[in-house]
């Protein structure tokens, strides 16, 4: 130990030298044309840098310039994001994002989907690779503090679960001493892993994987006894295993995880767009507006809530910046809530959720979209 | 008066060569430092419109997460800078265990391919061809997934070839406890080292004086061994005692375990760094002139005399550089480490940034140590080949 010490501050020293040689080299006998040199070149205009948008209005202007919203979005999770046997993106997190696009632009397919790792979502944000952050992602205070990025709504209440094969008999994390944990590396999942295995006194050894196919792939070749992700991503990873019978969801919830879409810090415009969004969903759910009535509905509607909603009266459009039908084209072209919920993890789907949950205020869920007005 | 003559006399400074290289070599480095500043501030500015400070303050923070591979003890309750260690500990392993052996079979290699058996010649060819011709990446997932991961579940597992116990958890392998009496075996072990250096260089003075090579090294190796043998024997108590590993619970204990990812990476590095290894001792060993082998021969040297006296000296200075540039690649290609999961410094920076949200931070720093470990790799070999190039009078 000492010895490796001893041979890393000579690395350190080593580098201070050359660190030095470096910088004493100008120093030679012309010190007045270095000031002269210095003067000339930082007279040329240093070139804008390209920076991600931000401030207010900022986004919006950026995406619409574009012609496009880019979406950060998973790829590796049946039912959230992922890309089906035709190539296309499907999913609850994947259909936010459409319905940004039509709230943007009237058109839902304008949308590109950049798969991102858990490990690099944040700084794809933060540096303005993606306008939108909606792939499963844990709201947590230093995600929406220090990762620099603003938790606009939860579209999916989660906890995380333990998965283990049928066949090794455990039904307890105790059950799990001495044993072997594969998850994903990034993730609030691991933090959380090693919160409760410390709570509950259990020794174990992690398993960690740079993306969700890695830390599934190692878990059905039995690298680990069990591998742990919010219950939502079990669920559907299980429905892609070799044997989905073969392995069980242990009933302990280890944490709370809200899933929900992210935007960068700094433009409160594109804050409240993509936080109108999803109460968008949430309300035409509550109001009973689908894709398919959703013409004949705004010919007939009443309801003087339904028709701020759809833009029929008021300006509640124009108040986010976007045309005062956005609610309108996000409900016809994507549909409300409880449409996205059982294209992508109904009960006709590989990836069966019950909504628990994620089901209306006024059917004894969580979700509640603010009034419209 | 006088700086005016001189001034007539003398070129002016704008068509005076050695000024306009200084000047030309002061341009640059302004240029250069000017860029840098350029985008320093440039990043400072958009990290500050985010709200977000360069620091790393944050490194003394709780890291919260837990790490299976450690050289030291390390719990959630640790610092990230220590988990960072931890990281860097790993790589140096992997490093160390990957130049050592990836160097023994490399040579074997060089060797073989040059062997006037056919077969061996053709297999060792055959090998050489293939490896280097494979993506390194690939190789090491083949290795994980395709090799260790398949092996015997643990609750399958037999002791195979001497107490050595493979199964998909980790590789299993017999390892000493050292008991009571290991300090003086310790002792022994130093003196042995003492006796082999005196061996060493009364047999080296013994060469310069009548002419003769003994085999130096391998004598005064002998000359430790025969201490360490007898001081095993002779003390009361074995100093150190195998510890077997074994299947405990769901995980293996006792002994070693070395676990599939640490495998899956030193075994694809080292047989895929060998593979170049391999060439380039060819390369070193074919650039000794063949009047050097005949002239040998000529003198009554046997082959392996003639290869341990002429052509490998000689060899050796031409294979020293391009294996430099081996060992550097095989460092700086153990981040690959992050695709079969072991935790090595790239891997942990890659939690620690994305749990903290530090990147610019935590990629400056792994690139720094990429730097230094690459600079004192070369360094020592720059070092050696020093001492082994050819004296010029």
């Amino acid at each position: 130990m000492r010895k490796l010490y001893m041979s890393l501050s000579v690395f350190v020293l080593l580098a201070l030298a050359l660190a030095a040689c470096g910088g004493a080299a100008p120093a030679g006998g012309n010190t007045v044309t270095v000031k002269e040199t210095v003067v000339v070149t930082v007279e040329v205009p240093a070139a804008p840098a390209v920076v991600a948008p931000s401030g207010y209005g900022e986004t919006l202007k950026a995406v619409q310039a574009r012609g496009h919203l880019v979406c950060g979005a998973n790829a590796q999770v049946p039912g959230f994001g992922y890309v089906d046997s035709n190539g296309n993106y499907a999913g609850i997190d994947v259909d936010y994002c459409r319905a940004l696009a039509a709230a943007v632009f009237g058109d839902a397919t304008k949308v590109e989907f950049r798969p991102v790792t858990a490990a690099e979502r944040f700084t794809a944000l933060q540096s303005g690779e993606i306008d939108v952050l909606s792939r499963n992602t844990t709201w947590s205070l230093v995600r929406d503090t220090e990762l620099g990025g603003n938790f606009t709504a939860t579209t999916f209440y989660d906890g995380q679960g333990m998965m283990v094969p049928v066949a090794s008999g455990m039904t307890t994390l105790k059950d799990l001493e001495g044993g072997t944990v594969c998850v994903q590396t990034g993730t609030t999942t691991e933090l959380n892993l090693a919160d409760v295995m410390a709570a509950e006194g259990v020794s174990y050894t992690p398993a960690v994987f740079e993306d969700a196919d890695a830390t599934f792939a190692a878990y059905s070749e039995g690298r680990c006894d069990a591998v742990t992700t919010d219950k939502s991503g079990l669920i559907s990873r299980r429905s892609v295993l070799a044997d989905p019978a073969a392995h069980i969801i242990m009933d302990v919830t280890m944490s709370k995880e809200p899933l929900g879409p992210m935007v960068r810090h700094g433009d409160d415009q594109w804050f409240d767009i993509a936080q109108w969004t999803v109460f968008t969903l949430f309300a035409g759910e509550e109001f009973g507006l689908t894709s398919a009535n959703v013409d004949s509905k705004r010919d007939s509607a009443t309801a003087p809530e339904i028709r701020r909603m759809l833009g029929l009266e008021g300006d509640l459009g124009l108040k986010l910046g976007l045309s005062n039908d956005f609610a309108y084209n996000i409900i016809k072209q994507v549909g409300n809530y409880a449409e996205i919920y059982d294209r992508n993890l109904g009960p006709n789907t590989p990836t069966y959720i019950p909504r628990g949950f994620n089901k209306q205020y006024t059917d004894g869920g969580l979700l509640f979209a603010p009034p419209f007005r | 008066m006088q700086y005016e003559q001189k001034r007539e006399t003398a070129i002016p400074f704008w068509r005076d060569e050695r000024i306009l290289r200084v000047l030309g070599q002061v341009v640059f480095v302004a240029l250069v430092v000017f860029v840098a500043t350029l985008i320093y501030q440039n990043m400072k500015a958009g990290l500050a419109r985010q709200g977000i400070s360069l620091s790393y303050a944050f490194l003394k923070n709780l890291s919260g997460f837990d790490i299976a591979e450690t050289a030291f003890p390390y719990s959630r309750n640790s610092a990230y800078w220590q988990a960072f260690l931890i990281g860097l500990l790993n790589t140096l392993l992997v490093s160390v265990v990957g130049i050592i052996f990836s160097t023994i079979l490399g040579v074997i290699l060089g060797v073989a391919r040059l062997s006037t058996n056919f077969i061996i010649n053709r297999l060792a060819s055959f090998y050489l061809e293939i490896i280097r011709n494979l993506s390194l990446l690939v190789f090491l997932i083949f290795w994980y997934l395709g090799v260790f991961l398949k092996l015997p579940r643990v609750k399958e597992a037999t002791p195979w070839l001497g107490d050595i116990i493979l199964t998909n958890r980790g590789v299993g392998i017999p390892w000493g406890i050292p008991t009571a009496s290991f300090p003086t075996f310790r002792l022994i072990l130093f003196l042995g080292l003492l006796f082999a250096l005196v061996v060493f260089f009364v047999l080296r003075e013994y060469g310069k004086r009548t002419g003769r090579a003994p085999l130096t090294l391998v004598w005064s190796f002998l000359a430790f061994l025969l201490v360490a043998l007898i001081g095993w024997f002779v003390l009361p108590e074995r100093p150190i005692v195998a510890d077997l590993a074994f299947v405990k619970g769901l995980n293996l204990s006792g002994g070693k375990i070395l676990s599939p990812e640490f495998m899956a990476l030193t075994s694809g590095l080292v047989l895929y760094t060998a593979a170049f290894i391999g060439e380039v001792v060819r390369a070193g060993i074919q650039s000794v002139s063949k009047g050097q082998i005949e002239a040998s021969r000529a003198l009554g040297l046997n082959s392996f005399q003639t290869l341990r006296l002429v052509v490998f000296p000689q060899a050796l200075r031409v294979i020293i550089p391009p294996l430099t540039s081996q060992y550097l690649n095989l460092v700086k290609n153990s981040s690959l480490a992050i695709a079969v999961g072991y935790p090595d410094v790239f891997y942990v920076s890659n939690t620690i940034q994305n749990q903290t949200g530090r990147a610019v931070e935590m990629i400056s720093l792994v690139m720094f140590t990429y730097l230094v470990l690459s600079l004192a790799t070369s360094a020592l070999m720059n070092w050696y080949n020093q001492r082994i190039k050819l004296a010029e009078r």
